[in-house]
C-alpha cells in the first residue's frame, strides 16, 4: 500500500481547490438560481419597464438612455457585488469554523494560498458566467450600444472580486457571524440602493456627489455603464478600474495573511 | 516494516530501525502561551505510535506540526527525511490526517466526499472512482454511498473521515482522538480497521485520552502532560516501570477518603487517594485485600484489577486522564 506510484493529473494546486468549488456548485446550484438570475430579471422588468415607463414619460432620457437601458448595466454590477459577498461571508466562515473544509484541505498538499486562489478563481468563474448571461439579457433588451459592451462580463468579474477578496479575508479571521448581518444591512444594501444605481449621480446635491464616489459599488456601476454605452473618459474609466482592482489586490493580501493564521498558525 | 513491540522491547534496539519521522526539541508557542515545550521522539516505519495525555497536554499542537500543517516555533522535524518547512506539500501528499472533529461536506454524498477530497491529491477521476469503491468497502459504507453525510450517524461519519484520509494511500496515518464520542461497538470496529491498516504496513500515529485505546492500538507511546513528554515506551513496559502489577480500588462510606491514607499505607507499596476512592498499588491484589479485611478495615466496595496506563499517568502527573 505504501509504495505505489501515484497517477497524476499535473494540475497546479490552486486549480484542485477551484475544482472542489465547481463540483460542490454542480451539486447545489439550484438554490442560487433565484438570487443570481431571477431577481435581476424581476428588477429589470419591474423597474426598467414598469417604473421606466413613468420616468421616460416625465423626464425623458437619462444620460441619453431610456430608463431600462440606464439601469440594466448597474444591475449587472449590483448582482455581481452580491454574488461576491454571498460567496464570501458565511461560506468562508463555515469553511474555517463550522464545516472546516479549509482545514481539511490544508492537511493535503494545498497551501493556504492555493485554497484562497481556488476560492477567488471560482467566484470569478461564477461572476463571469453571470456576466455573460446578463450581457445576453441586456442585449435582448436592446441596451447594448457598443462593441465595448462585450467587456461587461469582465466588469462583472472585477466587481465580484473587489468584494469577494476583502470579505473573504474578513470572514477568514472572524470568530462568529455576528457582524455579517450588519455588513449586509449597513453596507451591501445601502450600496445597492445609493450607488447611483437607479438614478444618475447628478440626482444628488453637489456636496453629496464626492461622497458617492467613495462608495466602492459606485465605481462598478459607473464602469458597467461605460462598458455598455461605449463612452466615458479614459481617466474616469481608469479610475474605476484602479479602485476595484486595488480592493481586489488588497483583499487578496489581507486574505492570505488571515487564512494562513487561521489554517496553519 | 518495523514490527510490533506488543510484547515489550525497546524500539531503538530493533533490528529494523527505519525512522519515518524524527522530532527533536519541538516547541510550539502561541503568543505568550507555550503549547508544546521541547518534545523529542522518533517514530519507526510500520509502527503504531501513541500520544497519551489529558486535554490541553499539547497533543493536538504536536499533531498539527507532524502533519506538516503548522510550523514548529523551534526545533527540528523530519518526515520521510524531508523538512516540512520547505517540503510541506510533498510531505502532506504522503500523509493521511483524521482530525479530531469530522470535516466532511454534509450536503454531499458519501462517495462524492471521497472523490472530491482525492482531487486535492491530483488523482485522476478513474483512479478516484476505483479507490472510492475500495474505501467504501473498507469502511463498510458501500450501501450508504449515495446518501448525504448529513444523514449518517457519528460512528459512520468517523469511518468516512478515516476512509477519506486514505484516498491518497498514505504511508503515515495521523489520527487525533479517533474514537472520542463513539459508542463501544463503533470503537471496536474502528480499532479493527486500524489493525488492518497496520498489517498493510501503514504507520499509525494516534492521540487519545483513553488509556484502553492506547493499550490496544499502540506499539509504543509517549505520555504528555503540560506540553512535555513525561514518559515513553511500550504500554506494558510503562506499566511495569511505573506501577505495580495489581491495584486494589477501595470505596468507603465517607466524604473524605484522604483520612484513610495512613490506615491503608501498611498494606501497599503506594497509596493514591482520589476524591471517590483509594487505590492500593500492590503485587497481589487478593492478598492485600485479605490483609485489609483482617486488619478490621471494612470498605463499602472493593475491586482488584491489573495496573493500566491510567495508573502510570496518575503516578507521573498526580492526576487522572479524563477530568
Amino acid at each position: 500500500m505504501a509504495t505505489s506510484v501515484e497517477p497524476r493529473l499535473g494540475w497546479p494546486r490552486w486549480r484542485r481547490s477551484w475544482w472542489f468549488h465547481a463540483t460542490y456548485y454542480a451539486q447545489t446550484w439550484r438554490g442560487t438560481v433565484a438570487s443570481t438570475v431571477l431577481f435581476p430579471i424581476f428588477y429589470l422588468a419591474a423597474l426598467g419597464v414598469g417604473v421606466g415607463h413613468l420616468v421616460t414619460a416625465h423626464s425623458g432620457l437619462i444620460d441619453g438612455q431610456t430608463y431600462l437601458h440606464f439601469i440594466a448595466p448597474s444591475l449587472l454590477a449590483t448582482t455581481t457585488m452580491q454574488l461576491g459577498e454571498g460567496e464570501s461571508l458565511w461560506p468562508v466562515l463555515a469553511s474555517v469554523r463550522w464545516i472546516r473544509s479549509y482545514h481539511a484541505a490544508a492537511a493535503t498538499p494545498l497551501e493556504p494560498e492555493d485554497i484562497l486562489a481556488g476560492k477567488l478563481s471560482w467566484v470569478a468563474t461564477r461572476a463571469l458566467a453571470t456576466g455573460v448571461l446578463y450581457t445576453a439579457i441586456i442585449a435582448v433588451s436592446g441596451a447594448l450600444q457598443s462593441w465595448w459592451s462585450l467587456t461587461l462580463p469582465l466588469v462583472g468579474t472585477l466587481v465580484a472580486l473587489a468584494f469577494a477578496a476583502p470579505l473573504t479575508a474578513f470572514a477568514a479571521g472572524a470568530q462568529s457571524d455576528a457582524s455579517f448581518t450588519a455588513i449586509y444591512r449597513f453596507a451591501i444594501v445601502p450600496m445597492f440602493l445609493f450607488s447611483a444605481t437607479f438614478y444618475p449621480v447628478s440626482a444628488y446635491p453637489g456636496y453629496l456627489r464626492p461622497v458617492v464616489q467613495f462608495v466602492p459599488l459606485y465605481h462598478g456601476v459607473a464602469l458597467a455603464r461605460t462598458a455598455a454605452y461605449g463612452h466615458g473618459s479614459l481617466a474616469s474609466t481608469a479610475g474605476h478600474v484602479i479602485v476595484l482592482g486595488a480592493m481586489s489586490v488588497l483583499g487578496v493580501l489581507w486574505g492570505r495573511r488571515r487564512l494562513r493564521r487561521r489554517l496553519i498558525g | 516494516m518495523g514490527g510490533g513491540c506488543v510484547n515489550g522491547g525497546d524500539f531503538a534496539h530493533d533490528a529494523s530501525h527505519d525512522p519515518i519521522l524524527e522530532a527533536r526539541e519541538l516547541v510550539k508557542r502561541f503568543g505568550d502561551f507555550t503549547a508544546v515545550k521541547s518534545v523529542s521522539f522518533v517514530i519507526q516505519r510500520g509502527e503504531s505510535f501513541g500520544f497519551l495525555g489529558p486535554n490541553g497536554a499539547g497533543k493536538t499542537s504536536t499533531m498539527r506540526m507532524i502533519s506538516a500543517v503548522s510550523q514548529p516555533t523551534s526545533g527540528e522535524l523530519s518526515i520521510f527525511g524531508l523538512d516540512p518547512r520547505s517540503s510541506g506539500p510533498a510531505i502532506r501528499g504522503r500523509l493521511g490526517v483524521v482530525p479530531q472533529e469530522d470535516t466532511l461536506e454534509l450536503e454531499l454524498s458519501v462517495r462524492l466526499n471521497l472523490e472530491m477530497f482525492g482531487r486535492y491529491f491530483d488523482l485522476p477521476r478513474a483512479t478516484l472512482r476505483e479507490r472510492a469503491a475500495e474505501l467504501l468497502d473498507f469502511a463498510q459504507l458501500t450501501e450508504r454511498a449515495n446518501d448525504r453525510v448529513d444523514d449518517l450517524s457519528g460512528g459512520l461519519r468517523r469511518r468516512l473521515t478515516i476512509a477519506r484520509a486514505l484516498i491518497n494511500r498514505p504511508e503515515i496515518l495521523i489520527l487525533d482522538e479517533p474514537t472520542t464520542g463513539l459508542d463501544p461497538q463503533a470503537r471496536h470496529l474502528l480499532w479493527e480497521r486500524l489493525y488492518r491498516l497496520k498489517r498493510e504496513g501503514v504507520t499509525l500515529i494516534i492521540t487519545t485520552h483513553y488509556m484502553d485505546e492506547a493499550e490496544q492500538l499502540c506499539d509504543r507511546l509517549v505520555v504528555m502532560d503540560h506540553g512535555t513528554i513525561v514518559a515513553e515506551g511500550a504500554p506494558r513496559d510503562l506499566i511495569t516501570r511505573h506501577s505495580t502489577r495489581e491495584v486494589v480500588e477501595l470505596r468507603f462510606n465517607t466524604t473524605d477518603h484522604g483520612d484513610l491514607h495512613g490506615d491503608l499505607e501498611p498494606f501497599a507499596r503506594r497509596v493514591e487517594v482520589l476524591p471517590d476512592r483509594v487505590l492500593l498499588y500492590v503485587d497481589d491484589g487478593d492478598d492485600a485485600l485479605r490483609d485489609v479485611h483482617a486488619a478490621g478495615v471494612s470498605p463499602a466496595s472493593a475491586l482488584v484489577r491489573r495496573s493500566s496506563l491510567e495508573d502510570v499517568f496518575l503516578r507521573l502527573t498526580g492526576r487522572t486522564l479524563v477530568d
